[in-house]
């Protein structure tokens, strides 16, 4: 039986030589975590089932490339690693994909030119491409965001899931801006109306904060991955013990 | 020397890094001439069946790959690279596969496709390539179609997702897997390295 993932998300800094891994609250970032290749390599050792690498960097002045931190990764995580922020060509994809990215993530560009999620699902494979939704709750719908949350869209959330799961992508990474860094738990809501709305996977996204949390989001969110960020960065939760805590439960995890 | 055929249907860098980690002496291979000196010879894809035959047609290297094989040296095709052994997809009905089997390439149906993520592999029977990893393992998946061979007796591995497909056949020196071992973490990695050590 296909088993639920637990994916570790770096949001990076690559103003600082070398990149940088920063955890944000709701969209704004704060602390450091550490080289962005070797705590890809801790999760790795300890049983995370993908890594998602999102450029974060605000500042114009790169001392550091995405594809230099994909290329470090790659050398010694073998397992799946997708690539996020800034995305706007299948170029810009391509060279990614050279550098050792399994899947590319795409949210801006997606919503400014949705043919994009068509050319690229027919260049790499739908399974190449996912597509991610930063959605905000707002009086009885969800709003998706782009700029990394800081412009709205007017755009129906659950309705772009269905537009964009029909338009070849791969797997939608879903963020509840609501809860993200709060660390009161998934949008169970959110998560399940997308999840049942669309026939591709689902990645739950924003708010992990114990165990708890993974297992509701596969039960009632009926989420098909989820993603945590600060709180395994910070070991607050380990990630083989959150394994064996799902395991017991019934949840079918690798 | 593992040489690893390269025509433009996805990521290779992946597979590369997971031999050179074993220390294994990784030669990327484009041209006819390439394949032909080959003596572990490794055929990877992503991406559209259609798409990779028109590839191999345009880099004229079809016949060199068959001939490879038929020669008797080690032959691992992965993911796409194990659909195009058989004879033909359900994804494009004009295009021919390399007919090494019969068989065809069938679509997921009733299920989330592409079937992304770690899913278990069930052995069918003693295999060469699996060999020192325990029945039920997981390994990494991300398709939408899988073969259905006619000759059952090459299937080593089945995997249920909505139903049981065949993720890895075994016949004589060719070898296919539907799973990415590059991306299956220790499991994979112990699946190649059985490649290299045969």
């Amino acid at each position: 039986m296909l088993a639920k993932r637990i994916i570790a998300c770096l949001d990076t800094d690559l103003g600082i030589r070398g990149g940088r891994v920063v955890k944000g609250i709701k969209f704004k970032k704060i602390r450091y975590a550490g080289l962005p290749w070797e705590l890809a390599e801790r999760y790795y050792k300890e049983g995370i089932d993908e890594i998602v690498f999102l450029d974060i960097t605000a500042s114009r002045d790169r001392r550091t490339t995405m594809i230099e931190v994909v290329e470090k990764t790659c050398k010694k995580v073998f397992i799946p690693i997708t690539v996020g922020g800034g995305i706007k060509s299948v170029e810009d994809a391509q060279k990614l994909f050279r550098a050792g990215a399994d899947k590319i993530s795409i949210n801006t560009a997606a919503i400014q030119n949705p043919k994009l999620i068509r050319e690229l699902s027919k260049t790499f494979g739908s399974q190449a491409v996912v597509v991610a939704i930063d959605a905000k709750r707002r009086n009885g719908w969800f709003e998706c965001s782009i700029y990394g949350g800081r412009k709205f869209t007017g755009v129906d959330a659950i309705l772009w899931a269905k537009k964009v799961s029909e338009s070849g992508a791969g797997e939608i990474l879903l963020t509840s801006m609501d809860r993200d860094g709060t660390k009161e738990g998934f949008d169970l809501e959110l998560t399940k109306k997308i999840s049942q709305a669309i026939l591709i996977p689902v990645i739950a996204s924003g708010g992990a904060g114990k165990k708890e949390h993974f297992f509701e989001v596969f039960r009632k969110g009926k989420a098909d991955a989820a993603l945590g960020a600060s709180l395994f960065h910070f070991k607050e939760i380990k990630i083989p013990e959150l394994k064996k805590y799902l395991k017991e439960k019934g949840v079918n995890v690798r | 020397m593992i040489t690893i055929i390269d025509y433009g249907m996805g990521n290779i860098k992946s597979l590369t890094n997971a031999f050179r980690f074993l220390g294994e002496k990784v030669k990327v291979a484009q041209k006819s001439e390439e394949i032909k000196l080959a003596r572990r010879l490794v055929f990877p894809g992503v991406g559209n069946f259609g798409k990779a035959i028109e590839n191999l047609k345009d880099r004229k290297i079809i016949s060199v790959i068959k001939n490879s094989i038929q020669k008797g040296i080690p032959f691992l095709g992965i993911c796409l690279g194990l659909q195009l052994l058989f004879e033909g997809s359900e994804e494009v009905s004009r295009s021919k596969g390399l007919c090494l089997f019969k068989g065809k390439i069938l679509k997921f149906k009733k299920v989330k496709i592409p079937q992304i993520g770690w899913n278990q592999i069930k052995f069918q029977k003693k295999s060469k390539i699996l060999k020192g990893i325990r029945d039920n393992s997981f390994v990494y998946f991300m398709h939408s179609f899988y073969p259905e061979p006619l000759d059952k007796s090459i299937v080593v591995a089945k995997t249920n997702y909505g139903e049981d497909f065949c993720s890895a056949i075994e016949s004589q020196n060719i070898f296919g897997v539907q799973f990415h071992p590059e991306k299956s973490g220790e499991i994979g990695l112990k699946i190649l390295k059985n490649f290299v050590k045969l």
